[in-house]
């Protein structure tokens, strides 16, 4: 009996910002809508949140950004993955990342980004259906 | 298949990519599996287990390490618990095993249980053979630490480690919880906590008087997995017990064993899937199954009706022929 397709989630947090409560809250929202999300911790670099993706072969990496890197972080992530090979993978950010830089993050293949105020299930709902698409 | 051979060609994309079809039990797997057997038996499996948060995951990392420092390759298939309420999973094992992620020679793979009910997802089986064929030499395997008996583990790995702390209790809990039988190696960790030297002391007696095999004295020794101390002599260990197995082909009797429950588990696993799917569309089942809700008729009485009704089962099997 084939499975049904169960949603693998990589989440991480690229860049030197000290905590990670909004990560950790998220992964916890995202079991309990029925996602498998990998939690992989502080001070991640791109080269290890790619590395990771791929071994784990997850439908999503979720990044969370706090310090203002996500300029640099997020579209490095999206670059190397591809440089893998892993082209089939939704980038999604959150944290805090101003207004004015969600169209370029988009441009560079950043498929959502998520303000602080955005409930998990929405999150959840719009990962759901981008994965469905794919 | 092709993704088989950029495997064995050494694509870890690929490898991952075939973990993910034998978790999701795709229709693949059969095919998967026939291609690599002849590429199997190579790898050493170990095994860890014990209550959660006793540093399972801190170990398996800090052994990859000495195994790195020796020159082997290795896989590590890191098991946490499914929730039985939204299917969903929290995994975080491999947040305690940064050190390696860069490192080509470490291949790291997180896993929920899914729909077992044991320490291992079903699928463990089958991703352990898959890192085997991929080329790894050690493939370290840690369970969800129920706590609980843990035989899952015994039948898929070759040395099963179990993981206690000083707080765990005396050795009574450890024996009542069934993990004597299955320990081929006892680790005392968090030894740099109060009562651990204790601990050892009480597993060593213990073991002394119930001697598990006459060719294996099952050892407990202290470890500090954040300290990394204890860590080479407990590789050590691993190695002795290898040894041991080989010695007089007892590993091959023991992988003889395993492949003989796999065998028979996925037979059962199978039929019963489809049984169930069947009996689901079964009016007569599900008729009889309503009388027992309603408390109309006992269980044990309805199941035997059913099962002793010739007509129904030769439906049933005339149903399964027909799908193939
Ligand atoms: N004091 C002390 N803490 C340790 C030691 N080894 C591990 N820890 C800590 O214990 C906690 C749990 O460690 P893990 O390695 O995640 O334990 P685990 O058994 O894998 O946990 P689960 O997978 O959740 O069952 C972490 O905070 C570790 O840093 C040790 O030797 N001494
Ligand atoms: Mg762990």
């Amino acid at each position: 009996m084939a499975e049904e397709k169960r949603i693998r989630v990589l989440m991480a947090k690229p860049g030197l910002d000290g905590h990670d409560r909004g990560a950790r809250v998220l992964t916890l929202g995202l079991r309990d809508e029925g996602l498998e999300v990998i939690y992989t911790g502080l001070r991640q670099t791109p080269e290890m949140i790619v590395q990771a993706a791929l071994q784990e072969d997850v439908d999503v990496v979720g990044l969370s950004c706090l310090s203002g890197a996500h300029k640099y972080l997020f579209p490095a992530v999206v670059e190397q993955l591809k440089a893998k090979g892993v082209e089939d993978v939704l980038v999604i950010g959150g944290g805090i990342i101003p207004k004015e830089d969600i169209p370029f993050l988009m441009k560079k293949g950043v498929s959502a980004v998520y303000g602080p105020g955005t409930s998990i299930k929405e999150i959840a709902n719009c990962i759901k259906g981008k994965v469905k698409r794919k | 298949m092709e993704l088989v051979e950029s495997m064995l060609a050494g694509s870890e994309r690929s490898l991952a990519r075939l973990i993910t079809l034998v978790e999701r039990e795709a229709p693949e797997v059969p095919e998967i599996m026939s291609q690599i057997y002849p590429r199997l038996g190579n790898a050493y499996f170990v095994g860890f287990t014990g209550p959660p948060g006793g540093g399972k995951s801190t170990l398996v990392d800090r052994l990859t390490a000495v195994m790195r420092a020796r020159g082997f390759s290795v896989g590590v298939v890191a098991c946490d618990p499914s929730s039985p309420f939204s299917g969903g999973a929290v995994l975080g094992d491999r947040i305690r095993m940064q050190q390696h992620y860069l490192d080509k020679g470490v291949f790291i793979r997180s896993m929920a249980t899914r729909e077992s009910r044991g320490g291992l997802s079903r699928a463990a089986h089958g991703v352990l053979k898959l890192m085997d064929a991929f080329g790894k030499d050690f493939v370290l395997v840690e369970t969800v630490g129920v706590g609980q008996t843990e035989l899952d583990i015994m039948d898929a790995v070759d040395t099963t480690v179990v993981v206690l702390v000083p707080e765990a209790g005396d050795t009574i809990q450890t024996m009542k919880a069934g993990l004597l039988e299955i320990a081929d190696i006892f680790v005392v960790n968090k030894a740099d906590r109060e009562g651990a030297d204790y601990l050892v002391m009480e597993l060593k007696q213990m073991l002394q008087m119930n001697p598990k095999q006459s060719w294996w004295q099952v050892p407990a020794l202290a470890t500090q997995a954040t300290n990394d101390i204890g860590i080479e002599e407990l590789y050590l260990e691993i190695e002795r017990h290898r040894e041991a197995l080989q010695g007089a082909g007892r590993l091959s009797l023991h992988r003889q064993e395993q492949r003989r429950r796999e065998f028979i588990q996925t037979i059962e696993q199978r039929l019963m899937a489809r049984l169930l799917d069947l009996a689901k569309r079964d009016g007569r089942l599900m008729a009889s199954l309503e009388r027992v809700e309603r408390g109309e008729s006992d269980p044990y009485s309805a199941s035997m009706q059913i099962l002793t009704n010739k007509t129904i089962l030769q439906s049933w099997l005339a149903e399964l022929e027909m799908e193939g």
